[in-house]
């Protein structure tokens, strides 16, 4: 309770410390072919309560992203360089044992599919009791209890049963909000989700937006929602970061992009998913394919497929501030098609 | 699920019979054992009566009919050899050879599963990569060979071990075991060990390959994601989703086990039934023959049935579909 | 129209380049080469076994009893031969008796492997193809089968037929076609579900040119993998088999039976006469495992 009020005034007044803070994340892939940068150069501030929406195409490094600040890169994947905050701590120090009190404990993931993150063969109370015992030297029943609380916070009818039950006889909304309350059971102090609601139904997708929503606000936690679908985000987010090709290509507050978009590939991101804003205009496509991260065009990544390329996007451009907290990476910021 | 488990019973009912035809129409054609019990100079006269008090002048149909009222009754007919009945002679021999196939799957299975898992791991590392060609070797050594080249190494030149025999036992109940004794041990190690050596090799590569499956699984990456210690994640999350596929397979190799004792107890004179058998086919004691492949039939199709069992238990959405 | 005639010459050259890549991914390892290097040395070895032996081991007249159980590396005492890996009982060059006896060994292998193989796929894409009734009963006898090892399958054959190289071929065959049957039929099976056999079935072409030409292709890559892992295992089985004295003859040893003959002697120290002829047996299953392994992993499209 108390924390929550805390929040509230940390953030009226000037927003205080970030609790996430990424500074020129590289998380690079070496294969066989040469080394694949999935993230090259990230920077991020998240603060208390607030929700981010990384919205990007797949391969355009926003996973990787998430996956770096849980700590879950595995080989050939590693961190090139950067630094991951978390309140001042920079995660990418850490050992593994010190990375793995952090997993779940202060941050926590929720996965894409939930018929799959779930283990087919553990009870839900099984799998929800570790997750507390492995952060808190507590009683089973302690940890049961907590368990039965985080399943009554995500609105699970008759907790009770679920936590007999296993994976399979639940639905597939049910199952995602086992795992969301799993990722609350230890009040995390950033949730990181990615596509959670993809594999849902559009009906109980709004729902589980609703209620994550609600949950972040009530609890302070920041939550960094990574997705490939803007019109999922644009309602709930309070600020999107565009990622293209490692990079983050356009940032601001969702209005700001939402509303002006500024960079030319955002503008096709936004010209061609239908939402409100895009209402009554044709939707556009974006020319060409993504490219692969180990041939990339020199300069602007985006130059190849962009109707505003000229010489000066053969060298890369660097994110400017382009209005109040908005930032682009790209000579011909806030230009239309000519 | 009763459904299924009735239906499951019933088939393999049916399996025991149409193999008991195949076995015993097989063993019809076989060479003519009144040859091997008359003395070479008996009469014609005195070959007929032989063979009448044994039944073998009647017609395929009623041999076999016979055959199967009496096996109904637990008579498998007695040994032209000995005299002795079959099934008890069989029986006498069963608790060598399973002391011998359970000692070799459990070293099979507590050193292969270890070692699989580990491999699976870490796919890439040089620790796996030994250990694959070891399980390509364990595979591809013929397993009379190894016996030959253990018991040249550690009885022969060393002396560690006897070469042969149970050595001394301990009964319980109507059972002798060996593992009870030191002297009993002694003799055990290096079959059991012997048999142990392809199923081993098996288990790794089964355990490597599931690992490497399982370890992929969105789960395991959310159990990481949850902050889990490792040891609970391979001891758990992973172990029991590979458990499904390594349960059929330890299960069915069990029961080939037992059948390649046939192998290792003739090179270790171990005193098993399948020493019994090569015994009985080179001196065409068919009824014993007969008798070690029904009793083997039936046991490998409860052992089937088993693993289906086991393998309801361990998967609970196939425990869900057994249901319906 | 050109791009119709340049596309020809491409397509034509894309065929080579796809068993090139097969090549350059399996020369990667070097194990399977090595494994492949062994069997090639074995199968060159029985095949020219009569002009590399110093000694023909079955020609009495060139066998000098006094020569008998000699170790590696003695010469013979009156016929001068240099006896490379020792003499067995009889007098035997070891070192002979081993490339004879791989002759009968691999003669053994290679043609029951190939009437498995072939038994295998007739029966696995005749069920795949017909379906039905044909398809439930041979695979229900297929799975009967396969829940009995193939070593007690051969055995009790034997036990039937009697001794004979012709029939360790003939139990072997029985004892592993259902292999090749099922990895044949689950292979066509999904091949057979693809939309242009479809199309293929409504041109009316009749139904072996239909298995032979569209799905006998798509079926090989797992077949070959099953072959050579048959062929190491038909080798190791017919070996066990003639070392129980229920496999080949006296007259014909394969590798098997030279390992059971040199066993009583091993107690007493005269390790040879099974050790080396053990050490070949183990060296071409091992060869043949090793590159199979391998091929597996490449030929397996998941992995590609």
């Amino acid at each position: 309770m108390s924390t929550d009020m805390m929040s509230k005034e940390t953030r009226d007044a000037d927003l205080g410390a970030p609790v996430l803070k990424i500074e020129k994340l590289c998380t690079w892939f070496d294969t066989r072919e040469g080394t694949a940068r999935a993230v090259d150069g990230v920077d991020l501030e998240l603060y208390e309560g607030e929700i981010l929406g990384l919205v990007g195409e797949s391969g355009s490094g926003k996973s990787v992203t998430g996956y770096s600040v849980m700590g879950l890169i595995d080989p050939p994947g590693r961190i090139a360089g950067g630094r991951i905050l978390l309140d001042g701590r920079d995660l990418t120090r850490l050992s593994e044992e010190e990375h793995r009190r952090v997993r779940g404990k202060d941050i926590a993931m929720i996965f894409q599919d939930p018929s799959m993150t779930l283990n087919p063969t553990l009870r839900i109370e099984t799998q929800m009791i570790e997750a507390v015992r492995a952060h808190e030297a507590c009683s089973t029943a302690q940890a049961r209890r907590r368990a039965k609380d985080a399943l009554d916070m995500v609105g699970i009818p008759s907790p009770e049963e679920r936590l007999r039950a296993y994976p399979f006889e639940l639905s597939g909304g049910m199952r995602q909000r086992v795992a969301i309350a799993i990722a609350l059971l230890n009040k995390p102090r950033l949730i990181i989700a990615d596509e959670p609601t993809t594999a849902l139904d559009v009906s109980i997708q709004s729902q589980i937006i609703y209620e994550l929503q609600t949950l972040c606000r009530e609890t302070g936690t920041a939550m960094i929602w990574v997705t490939h679908d803007l019109a999922v985000v644009a309602g709930m987010a309070d600020r999107l970061a565009v990622m293209y090709a490692g990079r983050i290509v356009e940032v601001g507050t969702t209005k700001e992009v939402i509303e002006q978009p500024g960079h030319p590939y955002t503008r096709g991101l936004m010209g061609s998913v239908p939402m409100h804003e895009t209402r009554g205009r044709r939707l556009a496509r974006i020319p060409g394919a993504t490219p692969s991260l180990l041939h990339l065009p020199q300069g602007c990544s985006f130059r190849e497929r962009c109707a505003l390329a000229d010489k000066a996007c053969t060298r890369m451009p660097e994110l400017a501030q382009h209005h109040q907290a908005q930032s682009i990476r790209c000579w011909h910021p806030g230009e239309t098609d000519r | 699920m009763q459904a299924f488990i009735v239906n499951r019973i019933l088939q393999s009912l049916i399996v025991v019979l149409v193999m008991t035809l195949l076995v015993f129409a097989g063993l019809f054609v076989i060479g003519d054992p009144v040859q091997m019990l008359v003395s070479p100079d008996a009469t014609d006269i005195e070959k007929e009566a032989v063979r009448q008090s044994l039944g073998l002048d009647q017609s395929f149909v009623v041999q076999y009919l016979s055959f199967m009222r009496d096996a109904l009754h637990g008579d498998l007919g007695n040994s032209f050899l000995t005299g002795a009945p079959a099934m008890d002679l069989i029986l006498k021999r069963m608790p060598a050879t399973f002391e011998l196939v359970i000692c070799a799957m459990i070293l099979a299975t507590g050193i292969g599963l270890p070692l699989g898992i580990l491999a699976g791991l870490r796919p890439e590392a040089r620790s796996s990569k030994t250990i694959m060609a070891g399980s390509i070797l364990g595979f591809s050594l013929p397993n009379f060979w190894v016996a030959l080249v253990l018991i040249m190494i550690f009885a022969v030149g060393l002396g560690w071990v006897p070469a042969s025999g149970r050595g001394e036992t301990v009964q319980i109940g109507p059972i002798a075991v060996s593992f009870l004794t030191l002297d009993g041990l002694h003799h055990l190690i290096l079959p059991a060990l012997t048999l142990s050596l392809t199923k081993m090799a098996l288990i790794i590569r089964v355990a490597r390959a599931a690992t490497r499956e399982v370890a992929g699984q969105e789960y395991i990456k959310f159990a990481r994601a949850k902050g889990l210690r490792k040891n609970r994640i391979v001891g758990v999350h992973l172990l029991k989703n590979i458990m499904v596929p390594l349960i059929t397979v330890i299960g069915l190799e069990f029961g080939r086990t037992a059948a390649f004792a046939v192998v290792t107890e003739t090179i270790f004179s171990w005193p098993g039934m399948g020493k019994l058998l090569i015994d009985s086919i080179l001196t065409l004691d068919r009824p014993v023959v007969v008798a070690y492949l029904l009793l083997m039939v039936v046991f490998l199709v409860f052992l089937n049935l088993v693993v289906d069992l086991a393998y309801l238990w361990l998967d609970p959405a196939a425990r869900e579909k057994g249901r319906d | 129209m050109t791009d119709a005639t340049s596309s020809l010459p491409r397509r034509a050259a894309k065929k080579p380049s796809r068993l090139a890549m097969l090549t350059t991914r399996f020369a990667e390892n070097r194990l399977a080469v090595f494994g492949l290097f062994l069997v090639v040395l074995a199968i060159l070895a029985a095949l020219f076994a009569p002009w590399i032996a110093p000694q023909n081991p079955f020609d009495l007249a060139t066998l000098d009893i006094f020569d008998s159980m000699l170790p590696p590396g003695s010469t013979g005492s009156e016929n001068g031969l240099h006896y490379l890996l020792g003499t067995d009982a009889q007098g035997r060059d070891v070192f002979s008796s081993i490339l004879y006896g791989l002759r009968t060994s691999l003669i053994v292998a290679f043609s029951s492997v190939g009437f498995s193989m072939g038994i295998g796929l007739v029966a696995g894409l005749s069920a795949a193809y017909f379906g039905g009734a044909l398809d439930a009963i041979l695979m229900r006898i297929v799975d009967i089968q396969l829940s009995f090892p193939a070593i007690l399958v051969a055995l009790v054959l034997l036990a039937i037929l009697g001794q004979g190289v012709d029939k360790v071929i003939l139990a072997l065959i029985i004892a592993q076609w259902p292999y090749f049957a099922r990895t044949a039929r689950s292979a066509a099976l999904v091949e057979r579900n693809r939309e242009y056999i479809l199309a293929v079935r409504c041109l009316n072409l009749s139904a072996p040119r239909i298995i032979a030409r569209h799905l006998l292709p798509n079926c090989l890559p797992p077949l070959i993998v099953i072959a050579l892992i048959d062929l190491a295992s038909s080798i190791a089985i017919e070996a066990t088999l003639s070392f129980l004295g229920v496999g080949v003859p006296v007259t014909k040893p394969s590798l098997g039976m030279l390992i059971s003959n040199g066993f009583e002697f091993l107690m007493s120290g005269s390790y040879w006469i099974s050790l080396f002829p053990g050490f070949a047996l183990a060296l071409v299953i091992m060869g043949i495992n090793l590159a199979g392994d391998h091929l597996r992993d490449i030929l397996n499209p998941r992995n590609s």
